[in-house]
Parts: C-alpha cells; structure tokens; sequence
C-alpha cells in the first residue's frame, strides 16, 4: 500500500516540471564544480606527489560534489515536498486517500518513500560523475561509500522535515517557505549551540543539539569516518517528523 | 463485499459534531438495510456534509459511535473503510493522471486484489458511462463527466456502502437520469446514502428519507411514510354551486378551509378525523355540485419546507 503512494507522488512529481527542472538544474552545477575541481586537482596532482601520504582525488573532487548536493538539498527538498499534503489538501483530493481503508502512517510513510525514491535518483544521477573518474583511475571506495551513505541520510532528515512542514497548511508554497525556514534554523541553531555548548563542557546539550543540525552531522561522512552517533541523530531527526506529520494528519480529523 | 455480510450496513447513533462552540451535528442517528437507499435532505448548513465525513471517517464524531458493516469506524477505521465508497462534494480527481489510471488507483487504495482489479476498474467505467473517454485526462473532461469519474472511484471496489454527496450537481438531465438509473442498480444489493439538493430526485430514487435541520433529525421515514406524513389529511374540492363560507369549515372534522379560485377548495382535516363522507352526503344533498375530490399527494417538497422553515417563523 505503501508502495501505491510512493508510485502516485512519483508520477505526480515527473508529470510536474518541477522535477525536471530541479534535476537539470543540479547537473548543471554540479557537473560545473566537478569539472572545475578536476581541472584544479590536475593542475596541482604533481606538487601533491610529493607530498607524504597526499589526498586523493576522491577527497578532493568528488566529496566536494557531494557537498554541493547537500547544500543544492536544502533549497531543493522543500520545494520537492511541498506539494505532498498541502496540495492534496488545496484540491480536496486528501479525501480519497482518508476514505479508503489506509492508516494515516500509511500515508505518510508512502509519500515520504516516494520523495526519497526521487532524492536517491538525484544521488545516484551524481554519482554518474564520480564512477565517470574510474576510466583513467582508481577511487577510494570506502570514502565514496560513506559519502553517498551521508548524502542519502541528509536528503532522509531534509525530506521528513518537509513532509511535516507540508501537513501543517492547505498552500504548497507556504509549505515550502515553512520548509526552508525550519530546515535553516534548525541548521543555525543546531551548528552553533552544539560547538558553544561543547566548549564549555557541556556535553549532554550539545549532543542534544547535535541531532537538529543534520548539515553537521554530514561532515563526518565526508570525512570518511563513520561516526554511529552521527548516524543516530539522523535516524532519529527523520522518525520523529515522521511522527510529527502522522500525529498533524490525525488532529486534522478530529479537528 | 458479499452478500453474507450483516443486513444491516450503517448504524449510527447519536452522532454530534463542534466545531469549536458551534454545533454543527445534533444527536443524528439512522441505520441502513442492505438495499435501501437513503436520501439525505436539508438546507445548506444543515450538517449534511459534516455527516457524511463523520459517516466516512473524514472527520472524528465528538461524541456518539458510527458501526459499518458490524464494524466500529472509530475502533477499526481501515476494516470499517474498506466497506464504503464516497463521493464528496468535490470530486477527489488528481487531474494528472487519465480516467483510467485514476480509477485503478482509486481500487488500489482500497485494496482489491490484483486479480480482479482490471475487471473491477473496467465494470465501474463501464456502469458510469466512462469506457469511451478512459484514455482521456481527467483534468481536461467535462465537469459532468469529472463528476462521473468520482463517481466511478466511489464504486470500484464494489462497497456495501455507497455514499454520494450531491452527485448530480453540474450534469445535464440526460446524464442526471443515467446516474440515477446507476444509483437504483446500486441499491438493488447494497446500501446508498445520498445527499441532495433536488427534491424530485428523493421521490424518484430513494427509499427513505432524512431532513436534518440545523444539526438535528426533524424527519426520518421511508418515502411512503412521507407521503403519509399529511396526506389524506388534505383535500383537494371541486364545487360548482359553494356554499357559503364557513358550511364547509363547519362540518365536523374539517380544520380549515383554504379557496383556491372560486370552485376549488383547499379542505385540512384534523388528525384522525376523516369526513369525506360527511361532506360528499351534504353535497350531494344541498347540490353544490360536486365534481371533484382528489386528495392531496404530500411531495417531499411540501414536508421539506414545513419541517425547515418552522422554526425561522417561530424565531
């Protein structure tokens, strides 16, 4: 039943511009900085040579394009997610899906699947690039794997957060800015209380503060180290606006 | 979705509705056959729509329990759903996709096996008249045929329970006649709870009647019961030679006598009284020369507007 969910929002999201405008729009910036860093990195690969235990060109070029991704997530994600309740209920079509015998977690959990099929289809697309390299050389596959791993944990925590963004209103545009606003605040807030409040020894809060800064939480996967509190925070970031929005879906009904 | 299921399919009571301080629903209560069509009547703001998405599980009743099919709607909602269909007031249509495709999501969503699904979808376009335009968009049909297309995502899964929120709004009356015709096939073997705006279309198609008014039941009968609701009770004279005014009020029995031109006579009886043989021996003996006594058929039109503008007099 999920999975019905999931293929309606992905039809409705390829028979929309949207989609494709999003996808051009991502290669185009991201095949640019990846060609430029490329570029750079073959300009400086014999000085690098010499270096002990130099960075690799998977270090160099291809976390940074991944970096961009993420970045590209954040204004992308809630334009992508705006639609999913708001509009439904805009065109009194959330109906259809209330009267037929679903559970409201259905729901949900169908329309997030099928904005994450859509977010994994832009990881993958990027990764074209990357696995392109392999032709003249060799990558560090590890790293590469933790990235895509980060990536796809993001787009997660970006696309829950939308989602819920999405159930609070009947307008699909003030879901996004919604959307956006949480997503950055909660980047803001998340990034600087965790260090300020790490430096004083406060360990717990910071922590704590951690879990709302998915953006901080990447860039131990761009490290290559993986980091299982990391992983948590995201995990845990993306079930509870899961949550959220199946607990706004019902106080909708019982109005 | 088989005939062995309990008799009865809807079984509502006390059903109460706020929103906020304002109650919308008043303590409605109605129960349904297998095979009976219910017609749902009452001025706009009455609570009809809040019902029937009370009925649906669109919206959580305040107070009172909803039991489909045997099934509690608020303890079980997937189990109890899966024996309803429903047409809202506006048709739940995603324009993107065609008539097809809609319908076989909509049998989707409500878990027909996918075995049967390809015939189900292709009976509920075929029994709303949809087979020739099932390539098409929706968003580019014809408003009468958009809310065919509800109709049809109403149906698909063959539900003990049809509900249909106005369902002839915006159809020309060939296509008018064509869904009512649908809507009396629906009801040969399941329940159909219909809310409607036309009057006529109560008498032509349902079998009993509701007329809510502000929130509360003021009527709940089958037709024949409505049209008993007064009739007999009023009569309609034809007198060549009348009387003087006031003999006919002066037989016994007779409530009231309204003129209507200067032969025919409106006669109201008091309850339980029936003096028509008084009144035809005295015509017959003082010559008025009676030439016609037909007593009046109640329309649902009548009961309608007596039931529901009652109390705007009295306030």
């Amino acid at each position: 039943m999920i999975i019905t969910i999931a293929g309606k929002e992905l039809k409705a999201l390829f028979s929309s511009p949207l989609a494709w405008i999003v996808l051009t729009l991502l290669q185009l910036i991201l095949s640019f900085g990846f060609l430029k860093r490329l570029d750079d990195f073959m300009q400086i690969q014999p000085q690098l040579m010499q270096a002990p235990n130099p960075p690799g060109v998977t270090e160099l070029v291809v976390v940074p394009v991944y970096a961009t991704c993420a970045v590209i997530m954040l204004f992308a994600v809630p334009l992508l997610a705006m639609r999913l309740i708001a509009e439904e209920r805009r065109n009194q079509t959330m109906v259809l899906l209330i009267s037929a015998p679903l559970s409201m977690t259905e729901i949900i959990l169908g329309k997030f699947a099928g904005l994450m099929v859509f977010l994994l289809l832009i990881v993958g697309v990027t990764t074209l690039m990357p696995l392109a390299l392999l032709a003249g050389g060799s990558l560090d596959f590890g790293l590469l794997a933790s990235v895509i791993g980060g990536v796809a944990l993001l787009a997660a925590c970006f696309a829950a957060v939308a989602l819920y963004a999405s159930c609070l209103t009947a307008q699909p545009i003030s879901a996004a800015i919604v959307a956006f606003s949480l997503l950055l605040g909660m980047l803001l807030t998340g990034e600087t209380a965790s260090d300020g409040l790490r430096e004083r020894g406060w360990t717990v809060p910071a922590a704590l503060a951690q879990v709302l800064s998915p953006l901080k939480n990447f860039e131990s996967f761009a490290k290559g180290t993986l980091d299982s509190y990391s992983i948590a925070c995201m995990v845990m970031l993306t079930v509870v606006f899961l949550i959220l929005s199946i607990r706004r879906l019902d106080a909708a009904r019982l109005g | 979705m088989t005939a062995t299921t309990t008799e009865i399919t809807v079984s509502a009571q006390g059903l109460l509705r706020r929103f906020g301080a304002h109650t919308v629903v008043d303590g409605v209560t109605l129960e349904l056959k297998r095979g009976e069509i219910l017609g749902f009547l009452g001025p706009n703001g009455a609570g009809k729509t809040t019902t029937m998405q009370m009925l649906t599980g669109n919206l959580a009743p305040s107070a009172g329990s909803i039991t489909i099919c045997g099934v509690d709607l608020l303890d079980k909602p997937s189990a109890a759903k899966a024996h309803i269909g429903y047409l809202p007031e506006t048709p739940p249509l995603y324009r993107e996709l065609t008539v097809g495709e809609y319908v076989d999501l909509a049998a989707r969503l409500h878990r027909v096996p996918k075995g049967e699904r390809q015939a189900a979808v292709g009976e509920a376009l075929s029994s709303c008249g949809l087979a020739e335009v099932s390539k098409k968009l929706v968003g580019t049909l014809s408003k009468g045929y958009q809310q065919r297309v509800g109709i049809a995502q109403a149906i698909v899964h063959r539900p003990d329970l049809v509900i249909l929120d106005e369902p002839t709004v915006g159809l020309d009356p060939n296509q008018i006649r064509e869904i009512r015709n649908l809507i009396r096939t629906l009801g040969r073997d399941r329940s159909v709870i219909l809310s409607t705006h036309i009057l006529p279309e109560v008498e032509s198609v349902c079998d009993r009647v509701v007329i809510l008014h502000h929130g509360k039941t003021v009527f709940a009968d089958t037709i024949d019961g409505l049209k008993k609701f007064h009739g007999g009770r009023i009569v309609h004279v034809g007198l060549r030679h009348p009387p003087a005014a006031g003999v006919l009020a002066a037989i016994p029995g007779v409530a009231r006598v309204d003129a209507d031109g200067e032969h025919i006579f409106r006669l109201s009886f008091d309850d339980k009284a029936d003096p028509t043989d008084a009144l035809v021996r005295r015509a017959v003996e003082e010559s008025w020369g009676l030439f016609q006594l037909v007593p009046a058929q109640t329309s649902v039109e009548e009961v309608f507007v007596q039931l529901t503008q009652k109390d705007e007099a009295a306030a």
